[in-house]
């Protein structure tokens, strides 16, 4: 049998799809310096950048491994606090810094998450709180240490051979390079044996026990990787504004994290962008409505897990899903 | 007939357990044999899912041993029983709806897929190899229980027949050293019950190790070489198909009450 090279095509892109896709978003995202001039709008689109990288993490915490943690603003101040005063003071330069604090996030995660994990839903939800509660009371009140209410100042952007991501073109670049490796490892995991059993424990924890996934082992893995993440993004927050105070890392930015989350949808790699992009966009069009902010965060909140439980985007494309299966169920005349 | 005995796979020594201060098991002890059937029968609250709890590591026994390849059970968690190769289904189906029918598959094999998370992460060609041969061996598994051609739809939209089926490919596809199935045909009608007879028959020729819990007489003497009765807690009768159903005991306790509505 002949085979057409459109159908080797068609083949090669079935096969490395994920890779393509990844890819074509570099391609893209490449551009967007070229033809977006304004450093305002570049601006936003670093600061969504950064959350991106933390609300990837956070979503194969939630959305995929099906936990909760209302505690992520915690990981993300702790992470920028870690590489500020680790450069301020001369002690190292960003990069090091930036691992160093990782490492350091890791340990925390890990000796938070392995009492912690135990618990269910709301205690979860709880707990995780409570750290992050913990933890903006330490950055306001220890000013020796943190400088209190008006944080730390001064510090020096990252820097590759000399060449400092000091300004916003620059700097899209290297946020959004850590947010398509962020993706990427994502979509690795979850094409993994170690993947399937995070969303098997989502879905029901005895049954994947049953099947060999160490339940617990694999909740405090999901939980010190996506700590990880959210300190990588709030070291490249410090650097980038070369300012941090405790303002940005409160309980009700973790919640903010966790509606990019929802809004993104449960699980969804690409929706995370999406989720991230409409909240963070969404003050800058809605400033008049400036004093209901919150009311209007918990109405989405509330309207998405009411009609899509799964979040907007993985919600909706579960419902194509099912209508596609269907319509094959159908074409095949019910000879299931 | 006399009972056909192999190697011994499995040996339950005077397993216990209480639920509230009420014994769900009372000193309840079997052997099971390599390559063969083993069904574990009894009423409605006779101890028989809690004693595959117990054999999977969901509820902890509270006396007795569990050998199994002269390996005590007790005590371990579920992960690691599932490791040592012994896989189950469950009385009401625990598919995850969610996932594809061949990531349903695919958790069957969690213990042979790798547990590295930087292997994961970076998704390394000697992952990317495993992932072929383990994706291959799933959808033979889908074939050889009828379900090939479903490996991509969400295993929540299948019909209960398929549902089933399903969790028998999820068990089967590790190759399981013991296969525990908590009523494989409970809700199937006459065809499909008779189906998975078939199956179960197949499988025993293969050579695998079955312990069956089933309400269902028919099949569970058709395709038994042992057969264990409990009744509260305890097990009143053990021996083949013909012994037991020629047990006063058992004839009391179960198989009466079955004669007289069959």
């Amino acid at each position: 049998m002949r085979v057409s090279r459109g159908q080797r095509l068609w083949w090669f892109i079935r096969r490395h799809h994920t890779g393509l896709t990844v890819w074509l978003a570099a391609a893209l995202l490449a551009l967007v310096p070229l033809v977006v001039r304004n450093p305002y709008q570049l601006g936003l689109l670093n600061l969504i950048g950064i959350y991106a990288v933390a609300v990837l993490g956070l979503n194969l915490f939630i959305g995929y491994a099906g936990q909760i943690s209302l505690g992520h603003a915690g990981f993300f101040g702790l992470g920028a606090y870690g590489s500020a005063l680790l450069t301020v003071h001369g002690w190292l330069p960003p990069w090091p810094a930036l691992l160093v604090t990782a490492a350091l996030m890791a340990g925390a995660a890990l000796l938070l998450g392995i009492p912690t994990l135990r618990l269910h839903g709301h205690y979860l939800a709880m707990a995780t709180l409570g750290f992050n509660y913990i933890v903006h009371l330490i950055l306001v009140q220890w000013d020796q240490v943190t400088g209190g209410p008006s944080g730390i100042s001064g510090i020096p952007p990252l820097q590759v051979a000399g060449f400092a991501f000091d300004h916003e073109a620059r700097f899209f670049y290297l946020v959004w390079g850590v947010v398509l490796i962020g993706v990427t490892l994502c979509l690795n995991l979850m094409r993994s044996g170690v993947g399937r059993g995070l969303a098997a424990l989502a879905q029901d924890e005895v049954a994947a026990a049953t099947l060999g996934v160490n339940v617990r082992r694999e909740k405090v893995r999901v939980f010190v990787l996506s700590a990880v993440f959210a300190s990588v993004a709030g070291s490249l927050y410090a650097h980038y504004y070369s300012y941090v105070n405790p303002d940005g890392f409160g309980i009700f930015k973790s919640l903010d994290l966790v509606i990019m989350v929802v809004v993104g949808g449960l699980g969804s790699v690409w929706g995370t962008l999406l989720g991230v992009t409409f909240v963070t966009l969404l003050p800058y069009y809605l400033e008049f409505l400036e004093a209901f902010f919150d009311l209007i965060h918990g109405l989405i909140l509330v309207l998405i897990l009411m009609f899509l439980p799964q979040g907007l985007v993985t919600g909706l494309w579960d419902h194509l899903r099912l209508a596609w299966a269907k319509r094959r169920l159908a074409a095949k005349g019910g000879t299931s | 007939m006399t009972l056909r005995e192999g190697p011994l796979l499995l040996d339950l020594q005077r397993l216990s357990k209480n639920f509230g201060g009420v014994p769900a098991l009372a000193e309840v002890s079997f052997p099971i044999f390599r390559g063969t059937v083993t069904a574990l029968i009894g009423p409605n609250g006779a101890g028989k899912t809690t004693l595959i709890n117990c054999l999977t590591g969901v509820v902890q026994p509270e006396g007795g041993r569990i050998l199994f390849q002269g390996r005590e059970l007790t005590g371990l968690p579920p992960h690691e029983i599932a490791a040592l190769g012994i896989a189950r289904t469950f009385q009401n189906l625990r598919l995850f709806p969610r996932l594809s029918v061949l990531d349903n598959v695919l958790l069957g094999l969690t213990s042979q897929a790798g547990s590295s998370l930087g292997e994961a992460l970076l998704r390394t060609p000697r992952l990317r190899h495993r992932e072929r041969r383990l994706k291959l061996a799933a959808l033979e598994a889908l074939d050889a229980f009828g379900l090939g051609g479903k490996a991509d739809w969400p295993a929540g939209i299948l019909p209960y027949g398929d549902k089933k089926r399903l969790e028998m490919a999820r068990v089967f596809v590790s190759q399981p050293a013991l296969a525990l199935l908590d009523e494989p045909v409970a809700g199937l009608n006459s065809q499909e019950t008779a189906e998975v007879a078939g199956l179960i028959r197949q499988l025993r020729r293969q050579g695998r190790t079955l312990l069956v819990v089933e309400h269902d007489m028919e099949l569970v003497m058709g395709v038994s070489d042992l057969v264990v009765v409990l009744d509260g807690g305890r097990r009143i009768a053990m021996g083949t198909p013909e012994e037991v159903q020629r047990d006063p005991r058992v004839l009391e306790a179960y198989l009466g009450r079955m004669s007289v509505t069959a």
